[in-house]
């Protein structure tokens, strides 16, 4: 029991983790400087929601275990995030794209969460509901404004589109812990989210003059620990000063 | 994106304040500049509405005419309401 609630809540709170790396690198880096602000506004939100499910899983796990062993100590198969949020940047309609779908996807699986029969959850998913409402608010207006822009902001953010796709269909993969949690109340059923996910994107997709992609072969595997070739290097960042300094503190 | 027009961003830090000039901004249209004033200027809880207008919109005095504009106003203390006792519930006056 214990440890499907502990793997439950990685194939959650990874997602922000890894997204929030992501998002960080871009730090110092965004097209303004207002739209850099904004960027790593979006990954402090996420990084604070991933400490407040770390602290419960160290809570859960006992031990040695704290919010940075389990953030930073981890090997790369122990990280159950989806294949979407670790991929690379490349530039502003990758990033801004890979923000959109996960947004849509996070909003939905929060409004479900929040009534988790576990409290601890269902606090942490209340309160990040306000925060990743305006993540959704902030990605969907940039993906109208670059697919109704110029025509070459059009046709980037429809590359960008068109390859994150095969992304998608992973959000709504069940593992053996997602089946054993929704079981017992305490987690959502993404199987149920799939419908009213891609029926969102395609409205604002529509809205924004851009093609909703179709693909039969979708990506998958993060949530099982098989991650992308990506992945490895961003750990390698990420990991890096607790690898080399053990226990540091700033 | 060098071409996005300047905004001026005006914040309301409590209710029953005024909204107060804090800064500016670039965005393409008032949707972004409403965000980016949200990112930018409310990261620490500064403001509980924003106002953003077209920095374009806004007509200033010439600093040239300081002299004749300001200056007069400086040797007229019984101007100020300094002679007035304040009830003590009346803040932020």
């Amino acid at each position: 029991m214990k440890d499907n609630l502990v793997q439950y809540i990685f194939g959650i709170a990874d997602n922000s983790l890894i997204l929030g790396q992501r998002i960080g690198e871009l730090c110092g880096h965004g097209p303004s400087l207002e739209t850099d602000i904004a960027m790593t506004n979006i990954s402090l939100d996420l990084l604070g929601q991933v400490r407040s499910y770390y602290q419960y899983v160290a809570k859960l796990v006992g031990n040695e275990a704290t919010e940075d062993t389990i953030a930073f100590l981890r090997k790369e198969r122990e990280y159950k995030n989806v294949l979407l949020v670790e991929q690379p940047n490349q530039d502003f309609a990758y990033s801004i794209s890979r923000q959109f779908l996960f947004d849509i996807f996070h909003l939905l699986l929060l409004e479900q969460l929040q009534n988790s029969s576990d409290d601890t959850i269902s606090a942490i998913a209340k309160k990040s509901i306000k925060e990743v409402s305006y993540h959704t608010r902030f990605s969907s207006d940039w993906i109208r404004r670059l697919g109704d822009g110029t025509e070459e902001s059009h046709n980037r953010i429809q590359e960008a589109i068109n390859h994150l796709w095969a992304f998608t269909d992973e959000l709504f993969h069940q593992t053996h812990a997602d089946i054993t949690m929704v079981a017992d109340g305490i987690g959502v059923d993404v199987t149920k989210l799939k419908d009213s996910f891609y029926k969102k994107v395609n409205a604002i997709l529509l809205e924004s003059t851009l093609n909703t992609p179709e693909l039969h072969y979708f990506q998958k595997g993060g949530k099982q620990g098989v991650h992308s070739e990506h992945m490895g290097y961003l750990l390698a960042d990420l990991q890096y000063m607790q690898r080399t300094y053990p226990n540091m503190n700033w | 994106m060098k071409n996005w027009p300047l905004w001026e961003v005006f914040i309301r830090s409590k209710n029953g304040l005024e909204h107060r000039h804090c800064g500016s901004l670039h965005a393409s249209d008032a949707t972004m500049a409403l965000e980016n004033a949200r990112d930018v200027y409310t990261r620490r809880m500064e403001g509980v509405s924003i106002w953003v207008v077209p920095s374009a919109q806004i007509t200033a005095s010439n600093p040239d005419d300081s002299a004749e504009l300001f200056e007069p106003a400086k040797d007229k203390v019984y101007r100020h309401p300094t002679f007035y006792e304040l009830p003590d519930e009346l803040k932020h006056m």
